[in-house]
């Protein structure tokens, strides 16, 4: 099973809707596409999709975090939505909820960060 | 059951897919098979990015027993090795930060799992030995 990576722009949301499986293999194609839509689009805030993730592992938190620094930097927030009991174990583990936003679908993340 | 495959980043769904199937004659619960491929990516990864550092010539292995109640996991490297067992253990550690590795491999494997044993020195490559009971199992005990 492969990851699929869609993306789409909202104002300066930066939507990423992710599908199947990410892993060490994946991880690197979601950072190149994420990251040249961030420098190209002006973007400030990340919505990350989770709904349709069926499996990850640390990799996918490294490439996550990546993110979060990035739109960090930038002055921007990552909201993360959709997420799995199985992905969430992962994040509680690594503490990232502490620096990350949940909500629990795509229309309240966007409602959160101002886009309607 | 025993598997081999060379170090190559494609390989990693391959490996936890194989093992999960191989496991489920033992009908383990979703959580479980979940927990089991997850443990399986994370060591695997780590033989393919530290112990052969990208090198696709390097072949990982992986051996699984099972049990009536539980599931002995090995998974091996002939690689560089590890220098410090005990840091690399440590949440949140990792060697390759500029690759964005989050450092959560070991824990992940732990919490994961009911016992680890990891063997390693440097340029000896790297044992990860995981056990691992099943709920169904446990219950029988109790």
């Amino acid at each position: 099973m492969s990851l699929n990576i869609e993306l789409e722009v909202k104002n300066n949301v930066l939507c990423i809707r992710l599908s199947g499986e990410l892993d060490h293999h994946y991880a690197e194609e979601l950072r190149t596409k994420a990251t040249n839509a961030i420098e190209n689009y002006d973007i400030r805030h990340i919505v990350l999709n989770l709904e349709k993730l069926s499996f990850m592992d640390s990799s996918g938190l490294g490439v996550i975090l990546g993110r979060y620094k990035q739109i960090k930097q930038l002055g921007g927030e990552m909201v993360i939505c959709a997420i799995s009991p199985s992905v969430q174990r992962l994040f509680d583990m690594s503490g990232l909820f502490k620096i990350m936003r949940l909500e629990s679908n795509e229309a309240f993340a966007l409602q959160r960060l101002g886009v309607a | 059951m025993h598997l081999q495959f060379s170090a190559l980043s494609q390989n990693e769904s391959f490996a936890r897919v194989t093992v999960a199937a191989f496991i489920t004659q033992l009908d383990p619960t979703m959580d479980e098979l979940t927990e089991l491929k997850t443990v399986v990516s994370e060591a695997v990864t780590n033989c393919i990015i530290h112990g052969y550092e990208n090198d696709p010539n390097g072949i990982v292995y992986i051996s699984v027993i099972l049990e009536e109640a539980y599931i002995d996991l090995t998974i091996r490297d002939e690689g560089r090795g590890i220098m410090d067992v005990e840091e690399a253990r440590q949440p949140l550690f990792t060697t390759k930060p500029e690759l964005e590795r989050s450092g959560m491999g070991f824990t992940i494997m732990e919490n994961f799992m009911d016992e680890i044993e990891v063997q390693s020195s440097p340029d000896n490559g790297t044992e990860i030995r995981l056990r691992k009971h099943l709920i169904k199992s446990k219950m029988l005990s109790n």
